[in-house]
């Protein structure tokens, strides 16, 4: 398991590879990765993401964890980014190995839920016209009855 | 014990970090203190519901006992991914 948070950029294709080249046994690897999306506006500058330093972390380990134990996992990555990006910008990336895809999408799908709604990240949107601080959505928090 | 504020809790009250000496019994009992104290506090604390908190870094609720704890975090509910 590796857990990274990071305010300088990743790269992907390096990240996907290592993270695929693992172990043979796993034969299912899942990628998810997540993007500074500009407003329907198109006048997004830059987000700024805050965190906690220290609860990031435990916060993280803490929820691949819980993921190990739900499903047949090989490995589990996660990458989160802080600081000031910009649109376009990767936020954010998590993988899961596995024998089978669907405990890799499962977990995948577990990762991004709980990471969302239980890791202590905050977004700020700054435009043109001012800067906003994004709120938490009820369907984020909705999504983790599922689980 | 120290008190940690993030996102708009910490431009609310101006600061993102403060020790303070309390007896406060639990952290409803806090956030009372505080709020009385001045009101950039009262303004942040206005509305629970918008609030979540953490003790020595491990999400808790506003009735949790402060005894032993040595960190508390006030912030908005959380926007990763």
């Amino acid at each position: 398991m590796r857990i990274a948070v990071q305010e300088e950029e990743f790269d992907l294709g390096a990240e996907a590879n290592t993270f695929a080249a693992g172990d043979d046994a796993n034969g299912a690897i899942v990628t998810f990765t997540g993007v500074v999306r500009d407003l329907a506006s198109g006048d997004l500058d830059v987000m700024e993401i805050e965190h906690y330093p220290g609860m990031t972390e435990r916060a993280l380990t803490k929820i691949a964890e819980e993921a190990q134990q739900r499903w047949s996992l090989g490995d589990v990555l996660v990458i989160h980014r802080y600081g000031r990006l910009a649109p376009g910008d990767r936020i954010m990336m998590v993988a899961t190995a596995a024998r089978h895809r669907k405990d890799a999408f499962e977990a995948a799908e577990y990762l991004m839920d709980y990471l969302k709604s239980r890791a202590p990240f905050w977004k700020k949107e700054i435009t043109t016209s001012g800067a906003e601080w994004v709120a938490a959505k009820d369907e984020d928090e909705d999504a983790l009855t599922r689980w | 014990m120290d008190v940690l504020y993030f996102a708009w809790v910490r431009e609310r009250i101006g600061l993102p970090k403060e020790r303070i000496e309390t007896e406060a019994a639990t952290v409803a009992d806090l956030v009372a203190e505080l709020s009385a104290r001045e009101d950039r506090y009262a303004a942040a604390f206005a509305d629970l519901s918008a609030l979540r908190v953490a003790l020595d870094q491990e999400l808790s609720d506003f009735d949790a006992s402060l005894s032993g704890v040595r960190e508390v975090a006030f912030f908005p509910p959380m926007t990763g991914g």
